[in-house]
């Protein structure tokens, strides 16, 4: 058995992997429930449905996909041009401290305006720390991805900082959070009786126009060129710290804005942890959707659905809820694994007439 | 190192049947093969015809389908490199398997079975360099060589092992004229010595001067064999396209008019250790007219394409003008503004993005003239575009929609080049226009440049084909060491002294003095 390059990379193949890895990743977690003593095919079925029975759980699926979806729109754009933003984490974790900086200072007096300016600090903070490893690359052609990452915790330890001091909440018991924030500093609910709130809209405009700039701008192509191939990027002039540029400032600007969402939403308050991973999730969310603004939006559902699930497994299965974490690493896993096969296939035996020479 | 010329046997290696196909294509198919004792045998055909694939089976780098495989008359299988040397076939390849920061002993050492020390190694090459006329010192490092000096390394090595075949692959595509001369001579020695050699090449003319027996294959098959002495390089093309060369239209007298693309003291040191840095180059070329800049790969070719296309911007804007107006700091883009297009060496990995579709491989460089609308390409104008490059220059593609890695060398070759002249530039710089490309496709691009030039463009052309420049070009200059000679016009150069320039400078393949002195005379 060998492998075995491809002439053209597979379509079939690039639209199958993700629901290959989906279905292998099903049968992971499925022995997982057969290991905690459960029916396997009854739990998978509660796993993936108890969420989604009532239209509360479809609102709780919108509100975890949100953010998935914006941010994983945001990493896709730099991951085409090869510019790999793993920080994603952190830049939400400082748009939450600008955000909540506007929100703590202008949310009790008040105003319509908050919130918008709430929005523009996000965006602005995520920009400003997805710019730090940008120029280091640019000037010292520092990995982007080591400098993202572990930016990633010098803003956690930023936001802890402010939350166990500056602005902790006097009337909180002591416990490491902020004021709750007014009601101007919160996102208006979408759908009634849910807590889907408005951010849903950011993470559907930023497929509409993830999906314009990657496939009909000219910026989008240019950046495009940088990732596929480098020689052919410099003789064109495509300039790779443009490039640079271009995908680590928009995947922070969404990363940030994925924070406002965070504290302007359900939590209406600021917590030392800004986020449940989704800055890391995304990454999965976004190559679980080949990259694209559609495959995202369908992928950033199927991760939230699993963050959910976790509850789920909790309560009535009376599983940990890390198994939502085991289970979108293992969904990667597979993913990474069958997206060999759109270059390769694999060969049984050298034999002597070789049926495919067509 | 006796070779012993078997009268009984009568062909030292004999293929039958020879058959490998590749996912998308069949390499070789049906291909039969005689090689006799002391034989130079040519094997001919263009690019893609199948000659590399036939020659990695022999030396066992690649298993047939099927097939036979006959030395000395008994059948063998070759499933290694080392396998193909124990019976006595050695191989010299297009592209040298050398080390760089090792000597020349050492490089061979690290070849032979056994790892020889290197005291007995160094006399044995030297041996083997007295007794073909190869001269070479084991200690030097190969860096310091040029690739004349590298390919003696290389056909050294294989003779250390007393080949009783020698497979050489295009070997004089590197070469000087006077290069190609000595090689001939050495080979013609081996040959008579009872080696056999199978002579990979398209270069008809060569081939006819050298060989005894020449086999040429077209898509993967035999479609003739002859002894290229009796033949003409037409009737030998004939074979090898399968058809009669379409005609070329001649080229009318200089129309040159006013400089449009002028340097002046281009100085680029060079950031990589093995690079070439450039000094003190100047040239002008005028409207209506071809330059053609000759010189062996490695001298430099590259980095002036780089300095000339705007990929290595100069901190010196003067020292490059377009129309009158400095560019030398100008990027890719805006040299591009200022009417200089560029095709670089490499279709593959510069000049296309092979993943891409070929309507999109026209935004590359082709996105000006309302491709763009408020940042938002316009797909019907780009298309149109790629439609029109596809229909002008013969491109044979199943559509605008097909990917570029998917079209064939010289069809991708032809749309890159087209997609350049039809922007209609004033300057084009085309480096290497016809590499690894096919007999049919080289002229329709050499004719595209001659009408582009007509059409009152200035045209630079680095090649390493003397034929193509002497074909094409109104002035040559001749590049060597990163320094550039003073262009003279065709009628006036003659190939030895060109040859001599291309070796020259360097430290090349003549004694310095020699050459300089030649030079000064010729040009």
């Amino acid at each position: 058995m060998r492998f075995e390059p491809r002439p053209n990379p597979s379509r079939i193949m690039i639209l199958m992997s993700p629901v290959i890895a989906i279905a292998l990743t099903s049968i992971v977690a499925m022995a997982l429930f057969a290991l905690a003593g459960q029916n396997p095919l009854e739990a998978l079925i509660i796993f993936l449905t108890a969420p989604l029975a009532d239209l509360y759980g479809f609102g709780e699926l919108l509100i975890k996909a949100a953010p998935l979806v914006l941010i994983g729109v945001g990493l896709a754009i730099g991951f085409r041009a090869g510019i790999w933003n793993v920080g994603a984490e952190g830049q939400l974790t400082v748009g939450v401290i600008f955000a909540g900086y506007v929100a703590l200072k202008f949310g009790p007096a008040g105003g319509w305006w908050v919130l918008p300016l709430m929005v523009i600090a996000g965006a602005v903070g995520g920009v400003f720390w997805a710019a730090i490893p940008a120029l280091l690359r640019v000037k010292f052609n520092a990995s982007e991805i080591l400098v993202s990452l572990m930016l990633n915790y010098v803003a956690a330890l930023w936001l802890s900082w402010l939350i166990f001091g500056l602005w902790r909440d006097p009337a909180g018991f002591n416990f490491p959070q902020s004021e709750p924030l007014a009601p101007d500093a919160l996102f208006p609910i979408l759908i009634a009786d849910t807590r889907a709130n408005v951010s849903v809209l950011f993470a559907l405009g930023a497929v509409v126009a993830g999906w314009l700039f990657m496939n009909r701008s000219f910026a989008g192509f240019q950046l495009k060129v940088t990732g596929l191939s480098e020689g052919a990027a410099r003789y064109a002039g495509f300039g790779v710290s443009r490039a640079v540029w271009i995908g680590m400032l928009a995947s922070g600007a969404a990363a940030g804005i994925a924070g406002v969402g965070e504290i302007a939403g359900p939590l209406a308050q600021i917590f030392p942890t800004a986020s449940p991973g989704y800055g890391y999730a995304a990454i999965i969310v976004a190559f679980l959707g080949r990259l694209h603004p559609v495959g995202i939006l369908l992928s950033g559902l199927l991760m939230a659905l699993l963050y959910l699930s976790g509850d789920v497994a909790q309560m009535s299965l009376g599983m940990p809820s890390s198994i939502t974490g085991l289970l979108q690493s293992t969904l990667l896993f597979f993913l990474l694994t069958t997206d060999v096969f759109i270059q390769y296939r694999i060969r049984f035996q050298s034999s002597n007439r070789q049926g495919a020479a067509t | 190192m006796p070779h012993t010329i078997s009268p009984h046997i009568e062909h030292r290696l004999e293929l039958r049947g020879i058959r490998k196909a590749y996912p998308a294509v069949v390499a070789n198919d049906r291909i039969d093969l005689c090689v006799r004792p002391g034989e130079i045998h040519a094997v001919v055909g263009e690019n893609g015809a199948g000659k590399s694939t036939l020659m990695k089976i022999i030396y066992g780098m690649v298993p047939p389908d099927s097939g036979e495989l006959l030395w000395d008359g008994r059948e063998v299988s070759i499933a290694s490199p080392a396998d193909a040397q124990k019976l006595g076939i050695g191989m010299v390849f297009q592209h040298f398997a050398l080390f760089d920061t090792l000597s020349v002993a050492e490089n061979i050492a690290l070849a032979l079975p056994g790892r020889p020390p290197i005291e007995p190694l160094s006399r044995g090459i030297n041996e083997v360099a007295a007794r073909y006329g190869l001269p070479i010192e084991p200690e030097r490092h190969i860096y310091t060589m040029s690739v004349g000096e590298r390919q003696r390394v290389e056909i050294i090595r294989a003779l250390l092992q007393n080949p009783r075949l020698l497979i050489l692959d295009e070997p004089t595509s590197v070469l000087t004229p006077q290069a190609v001369e000595t090689l001939f001579v050495t080979l013609r020695q081996i040959a008579a010595e009872g080696c056999s050699i199978l002579y990979i090449s398209h270069k008809l003319n060569e081939i006819r001067d050298l060989c005894h027996t020449a086999t040429i294959l077209r898509g993967g098959r035999v479609t003739g064999m002859c002894d290229p002495r009796q033949e003409s390089p037409a009737s030998m093309a004939r074979m090898m396209i399968g058809a009669d060369l379409p005609s070329f239209r001649h080229r009318g007298d200089t129309l040159a008019g006013k400089t449009r693309l002028s340097v002046s003291g281009l100085t680029l040191p060079t950031q990589d250790p093995f690079g070439t840095a450039l000094g003190d180059i100047s040239f002008a070329v005028r409207g209506g007219e071809i330059l053609g800049i000759a010189g062996v790969s490695g001298n430099g070719q590259q980095e002036l394409l780089g300095a000339l296309s705007g990929e290595t911007p100069l901190s010196n804007a003067d020292a490059i003008t377009i129309d009158g107006k400095p560019a030398g700091h100008r990027d890719p883009a805006g040299r591009r503004r200022l009417g200089l297009c560029s095709v670089p060496e490499d279709r593959l990995k510069q000049g296309s993005v092979p993943s891409l579709p070929l309507l999109e491989n026209v935004l590359l460089t082709a996105n000006r003239n309302g491709a763009i609308r408020a940042g938002l390409i316009r797909f019907d104008r780009v298309k149109a575009y790629a439609e029109r490059c596809i229909q002008a220059f013969d491109v044979r593609t199943p559509g605008a929609q097909a990917q570029a890695g998917s079209l064939s060398g010289g069809n991708l070759q032809k749309f890159i080049i087209g997609r350049e002249i039809l922007q209609e530039p004033g300057v084009l710089i085309v480096s290497q226009p016809t590499w690894g490309v096919d007999v049919g496709a080289a002229l329709i691009i050499r004719q595209a440049l001659l009408d582009l030039r007509d059409r009152g463009a200035a045209i630079v052309v680095i090649s390493e084909e003397l034929d193509e420049l002497f074909e094409i070009s109104d002035k040559i200059a001749v590049i060597a060491g990163g320094r550039l000679t003073a262009a003279i016009p065709i009628a006036e150069a003659n190939r030895d002294a060109i040859g001599i320039a291309m070796s020259g400078q360097s430290a090349g393949d003549e004694p310095d003095e020699r050459a300089s002195k030649e030079l000064a005379h010729a040009l």
